[in-house]
């Protein structure tokens, strides 16, 4: 039974106030804007975005900023904020082939029809702190020393024999406007499981709006780890990787960029190009033996977020892999290959929820276990009171003391 | 293939113009509308959301990634033409902004110096997209394989 | 262009309109037959009341197919729906989560639209029935849920037998579809809960 608890409002009003001074830290340090954390944690956002459910990087970085730079309080922030909007409708499926790559790289193919392009990536710095970014503002130095701008000869040298790393940009000529995808590629001479819309190309389920039930399908699947928590799926695909779940993941491709949204109103009737959004997919790769029905061939795991997400990404494509299980006739004995315990799991607002709940009062509930814990206490006493008097009656126990 | 995926059907001009509307910002669609004309509110700006679709391995079984923010309004000239903007954000003031240049480019001859100004906001973005795809150039690999166990 | 230029603007403000309408909505419907008034400066277009207008406006959207009588649907009101809800319009009275009705016209009966399923009764389809007046007309006595005791209405111009349908349909709940009954900006609520009897 619920049984409410009143009181408190004066300790609340205060705790809000207590929380603004805290968030806002010491005043002799400048305030941080909006801008400024959209722009210079555009990676911190992307995570909000993507737990939050909701594209928009000024509501992530405002998010952020009000809950001091906790994520999952962020996230809730996004969540409870979409419910006060109206849906005007679903988007036309982006078409990630005609991504403005900013990043692509591939694990299986060397010489890919469009190229590897690092793109603004952390994998080749070697993690030293770079504490020019401490002490000074406005220096726009390299990521760690060792590649430190500071160092660098004045950006007019040419650079000299062909050194893709200091090839300034007007040398370079733009990007492939249209990227194949890499799983594609392989698809093309047939080792590659197909990836085609089933009949009449229906609609997604939509788990804001309709109640999931299992064995759930792809679309839900997918949609339930785009906006699940990123540390849960990277547990999750690790232990696939380390034997929870045997698999021999490759990077088939990870590509970030731009990718225009197009929405078709009612009123309109035809396709409206809304803006770009930034997107980071993964195509995992798998072996697959084979079974009774299906030759041998590599199989897919995909991963699809908002922003430069690349974990999120590449874990996600691991459980996706993972959760298909069923549908190659292969046992699902561990965690990240039941449905229904990952997509019950993931979502870090709904957990946080249940978890931080525990905190609220639970005095009444609380007041029942005491009582019944005292009660079977004190039957336990009587009871063994009463063999004690039974088995040994000259042996009384204040005798004995 | 799929026929179907945007970018590969050939756009009406119309709209090519209201995607480089939704890609400006409010102060460039400000400096090309000018005064703006009389006009009607017929839906008000209102910011919701839309539900993004992906598909699974990019081009299999559709599924919804999460939404968006996406503000739209559309007005009414006095000739009774109507304009319209969708595009994503929250920004109420670009909406109806937008929405009277997409009225007044349906209204106007091809020359007119409103479709000269919206021409040259395209080559903006277009040359800005241009800039970051030879920024991200500049890190691809060239690749040369080393022999080994020669 | 003609279809263009007659649209009629929508809600001003759509965020405070469209809760202020809301409430009207389900203060009515859970009070069932208690008379509210819900004007708001909207221009409603020909062939629906007022009423009926900004109650679709306020429900309706693009995942809410709508139902309407083959004139409303050719006319203006068919145009204004589609470009103010963005909903589609569909022939089938079952698969209509709205509909707007005339109260004296003898068809679609109640029973074609959805009544909802065991498991989601809350699919069924909301009728917005127009009527000659919420007043003046046979007296209908209301009890169920949100009636104390009972309560009396009185809708002018009902089509013969449209009684009997709204005692079936209350027969079959939960299941069952729900009205608001309009005439210009007063609206009443019938929900499938009531019962409905004749005065003695």
């Amino acid at each position: 039974m619920y049984v409410a608890v009143k009181g408190g409002e004066a300790a609340i009003l205060a705790t809000h106030e207590l929380v603004a001074e805290a968030r806002r830290g010491d005043p002799a340090i400048p305030e941080i804007s909006v801008a400024q954390i959209r722009e210079q944690q555009a990676l911190a956002c992307a995570r909000v975005m993507n737990e939050g459910s909701l594209y928009d990087s000024d509501l992530a970085a405002l998010a952020l900023k009000q809950s001091q730079g906790d994520v999952i309080e962020a996230a809730f922030l996004m969540r409870a904020y979409r419910t006060t909007l109206p849906r005007f409708g679903s988007s036309v499926p982006l078409d990630t082939a005609t991504m403005s790559i900013r990043r692509r790289v591939s694990a299986t193919y060397k010489d890919l029809p469009g190229g590897q392009v690092l793109g603004p990536t952390y994998d080749y710095t070697h993690r030293l702190f770079d504490f020019a970014l401490m002490d000074s503002e406005n220096v726009r130095v390299g990521l760690d020393p060792t590649i430190s701008g500071r160092e660098a000869r004045p950006s007019t040298t040419h650079p000299s024999s062909g050194d893709a790393r200091i090839k300034p940009e007007h040398h370079a000529a733009p990007l492939d406007a249209h990227m194949p995808r890499v799983p594609d590629i392989l698809g093309a001479e047939g080792l590659m499981e197909a990836e085609e819309a089933p009949e009449g190309d229906p609609r997604p389920f939509d788990l804001t709006r309709d109640p999931v039930s299992f064995p759930a399908d792809r679309d839900v699947r997918l949609q339930a780890m785009a906006r699940g928590d990123e540390g849960f799926l990277l547990g999750l695909g690790y232990s696939v990787q380390r034997g929870f779940g045997g698999s021999h993941p490759f990077v088939g491709e990870v590509r970030v960029g731009e990718v225009a949204v197009e929405l078709v109103p009612e009123e309109l009737g035809f396709a409206v190009d809304l803006g770009d959004l930034t997107l980071t997919e993964c195509q995992m790769v798998n072996q697959f033996q084979g079974s009774k029905d299906i030759a041998p061939q590599f199989t897919r795991g995909y991963g699809l977020v908002f922003g430069h997400a690349e974990r999120k990404a590449m874990s996600m494509s691991l459980v996706d892999r993972a959760l298909k299980a069923r549908d190659f006739g292969e046992a699902a004995d561990y965690p990240a290959q039941q449905d229904e315990f990952v997509l019950y799991h993931s979502d870090n607002v709904e957990a946080a929820g249940f978890v931080e709940h525990l905190k609220l009062p639970h005095y009444v509930d609380f007041q029942g276990e005491l009582e019944l814990i005292r009660r079977i206490r004190r039957e336990r006493d009587e009871r063994l009171a009463g063999e004690q008097d039974s088995k040994e009656p000259d042996a009384m126990p204040e005798a004995a003391e | 293939m799929n026929d179907k995926t945007p970018g590969s059907t050939e756009k009406t001009p119309r709209q090519i113009w209201m995607a480089t509307l939704a890609r400006a910002s409010r102060s460039e669609i400000e400096t090309l509308l000018g005064a703006p004309p009389a006009h009607e509110v017929l839906k008000a700006p209102e910011t919701g959301t839309v539900m993004v679709e992906g598909r699974a391995g990019g081009a299999g079984r559709r599924f919804n990634l999460g939404e968006t923010t996406v503000t739209r309004c559309v007005v009414r000239l006095s000739n009774g033409r109507m304009g319209f903007s969708y595009a994503l954000g929250r920004d109420h003031a670009k909406a109806r902004l937008a929405a009277l240049v997409d009225a007044q480019l349906q209204d106007e001859a091809e020359g007119s110096a409103l479709h000269g100004g919206i021409a040259r906001l395209a080559e903006h973005q277009t040359a800005a997209r241009q800039r970051a795809s030879r920024k991200a150039a500049t890190t691809k690999v060239d690749f040369f394989t080393l022999v080994r166990g020669a | 262009m003609t279809i263009e230029t007659a649209i009629a603007a929508g809600f001003r403000d759509p965020v405070l309109q469209s809760q202020t309408a809301f409430r009207t909505l389900l203060a009515a419907l859970s009070e069932p037959g208690i008379v509210h008034s819900i004007a708001d400066a909207i221009a409603a277009p020909e062939g629906l009341h007022q009423a009926s207008a900004i109650a679709l406006l306020t429900l309706a959207d693009y995942e809410t197919p709508i139902w309407l009588p083959q004139p409303l649907r050719d006319g203006p009101t068919g145009a204004w729906l589609r470009f103010h809800c963005g909903s589609t319009l569909v022939d089938d009275p079952a698969r209509a989560a709205f509909a707007v009705l005339d109260a004296a016209a003898p068809e679609p009966k109640l029973s074609a639209f959805h009544p909802g399923t065991d498991q989601f009764p809350d699919r069924s389809t909301t009728l917005v029935l127009q009527c000659a007046a919420l007043a003046g007309g046979e007296a209908l006595v209301l009890s169920g849920p949100g009636i104390p005791e009972t309560r009396s209405i009185g809708p002018l111009g009902l089509r013969d037998g449209l009684v009997a349908e709204l005692q079936d349909n209350a027969a079959l709940y939960p299941l069952g579809v729900d009205l608001v009954l309009t005439h210009g900006d007063r609206l009443l609520g019938l929900p499938r809960s009531t019962r409905i009897g004749e005065a003695r």
